[in-house]
């Protein structure tokens, strides 16, 4: 039982990471809390259900479509809604990410309607693995082992690629990243690139799990992620992936508790709570003031 | 090879430079010295294209570089050492410096010039894979001067190398500045520091509220009695 709790807890969680991280990520280099990034959560889901019930084609190369779709729509969100205000103040920026996340919304609300749809049956044959006493659906295996495939993938990305190194130094320091010949305007592109990649994925694996993509999806997603990338300390990498495992696993947790109706205050509740003791998040750094 | 003509900026009603021209030539070291908020650091970043102009001109070697974005000044030959020092503090040394040779692809030769790096700061080559924000001030200084090396350019920038370092590793790190500007690299060095600055330039410019009040051959602005009085505090 607590096993079962446990892999369901981490399924979840693997998805909120994989959102938490494009929130993180974004935040690390422009400083800007994405608040679109839930919708791209929800365009993934929808590229992964179109991909899969209209094309009929294979759930991986679905995930793969959802990717290249978000990839385009989160570089051109970058362009179109946040680059022109890059020196205006944080909070024109924020205001426009909330437009375009609402723009998104109800975009996917006149294409695709009110009800919630359902990926095919058939897309994934689902049987389940016992391991003990417990009952671990094959979709939790995949869940979990794409997750883990997408985090290991980045995190080879930012620590042992020149483009990796180009976006570390970028996300410390802006200007003398700029003074190494890093074209920064590249690196944010590939930052939202990748951060909205790894929300295509959480999406159609979400679509999948729980069988129902609408337009209001990313909505409630989009917070928790972000909760999950405050938890482990905005900026961080490693920290949105805890992040995200723990609310993951603590949302599960909380349910098989019996609190199933504060399912969704569960996530907040931990957030502050952490925050109370610690600010700056479970890893995250302190903010240096630049002088 | 460097000239700047007429150069204006301003920050938001704040006029920082109003009408600074000067020139660098090949293989010189040229001091620009001053008081705080005389404009000298924003002289550099007007170079490096951080600071966009109101009005002037900045040529180097034949090209007009103002109004090109900072990354392809880079690549032109102009390499910065900043103010502050500002090394990555979440990367080790080693990463520093490679960071330092980021436009650069030919790995033979970034390891090469990593290793000669090395070879003239040997307490960097101790500390290689050490986080940067563990090294001292000096040693900070060094790495940022190292990595700025790495980028292989013509002309290097500096920025305050002296800020907040003990005399002795002033002295250091002066040292090492003569040393790379008789390896053939020409230096445009900004300097609070005025007889530490006039002491290695062949020339230097005196700013005052975003413009160059004298300007001359180092040995005669360090006998200078204006000079002496406000900047060698003699």
């Amino acid at each position: 039982m607590l096993l079962q709790q446990l892999i369901n807890g981490i399924a979840l969680g693997s998805v909120y990471a994989l959102i938490a991280l494009g929130y993180t990520m974004v935040y690390g280099i422009v400083t800007l809390i994405n608040f679109a990034h839930g919708e791209i959560f929800m365009v993934g889901a929808f590229a992964g259900l179109y991909a899969t019930s209209v094309l009929h084609l294979n759930i991986f190369i679905a995930l793969v479509i959802a990717m290249i779709v978000c990839i385009l729509l989160g570089v051109a969100i970058e362009q179109i809604a946040y680059r022109p205000l890059r020196k205006s103040t944080r909070l024109s920026a924020l205001i426009s990410a909330i437009g375009v996340s609402i723009f998104l919304s109800t975009l996917a609300q006149m294409l695709f309607g009110s009800n919630a749809k359902g990926y095919p049956e058939d897309c994934f044959p689902v049987s389940q693995i016992h391991l003990g006493s417990a009952d671990i659906s094959t979709l939790q295996v995949l869940i979990i082992a794409i997750s883990a495939l997408l985090m290991v993938s980045l995190h080879f990305i930012v620590h042992r690629t020149r483009m990796g190194r180009a976006m570390r130094a970028t996300s410390e320091d802006y200007h003398t990243a700029a003074l190494m010949g890093v074209d920064v305007n590249r690196i944010i592109s590939v930052t939202f690139a990748l951060g909205s990649a790894l929300a295509a994925a959480g999406g159609v694996l979400v679509g999948v799990l729980f069988n129902a993509v609408s337009f209001n999806m990313g909505l409630m997603a989009g917070l928790k992620a972000f909760a999950a990338a405050v938890l482990g300390g905005i900026g961080s990498l490693p920290g949105a992936m805890l992040g995200g495992l723990l609310l993951g696993v603590t949302e599960v947790a909380g349910v098989a508790a019996g609190f199933s109706s504060y399912r969704d205050a569960i996530a907040f509740a931990i957030l502050v709570l952490v925050l109370l003791v610690k600010p700056t998040g479970l890893l995250g750094r302190k903010i240096q003031k630049k002088v | 090879m460097l000239t700047l003509d007429n150069l204006y900026v301003n920050y938001g009603a704040i006029r920082a430079l109003k009408g600074f021209s000067c020139t660098v030539n090949q293989g010189e070291i040229v001091a620009l010295i001053g008081a705080n908020g005389a404009g000298k650091s924003t002289i550099l970043n007007s170079i490096s294209g951080l600071v966009p102009l109101a009005a002037g001109k900045i040529t180097f070697l034949g090209d007009t570089i103002s109004g090109i974005a900072p990354h392809r000044i880079v690549r032109k030959g102009i390499s910065q050492v900043p103010e502050g020092r500002r090394v990555f503090a979440t990367m080790t040394v080693q990463e520093n410096l490679e960071m330092g040779g980021y436009i650069r692809t030919d790995s033979k030769g970034l390891r090469d010039d990593i290793e000669r790096i090395f070879i003239r700061f040997p307490r960097l080559a101790e500390r290689k894979q050490q986080l940067s924000s563990t090294l001292s001030g000096g040693e900070q200084q060094m790495l940022a001067i190292g990595r700025a090396l790495m980028s292989r350019p013509t002309l290097l920038l500096l920025d305050e190398p002296s800020m907040g370092l003990a005399p002795m590793l002033v002295e250091q790190i002066f040292t090492i500045i003569r040393e790379i500007n008789a390896g053939g690299m020409t230096i445009l060095l900004v300097e609070q520091n005025a007889s530490m600055a006039l002491s290695i330039a062949s020339r230097a410019y005196v700013l005052e509220s975003g413009n160059s009040v004298l300007h001359g051959r180092s040995a005669d602005l360090a006998i200078d009695p204006n000079v002496r009085s406000a900047y060698l505090g003699t």
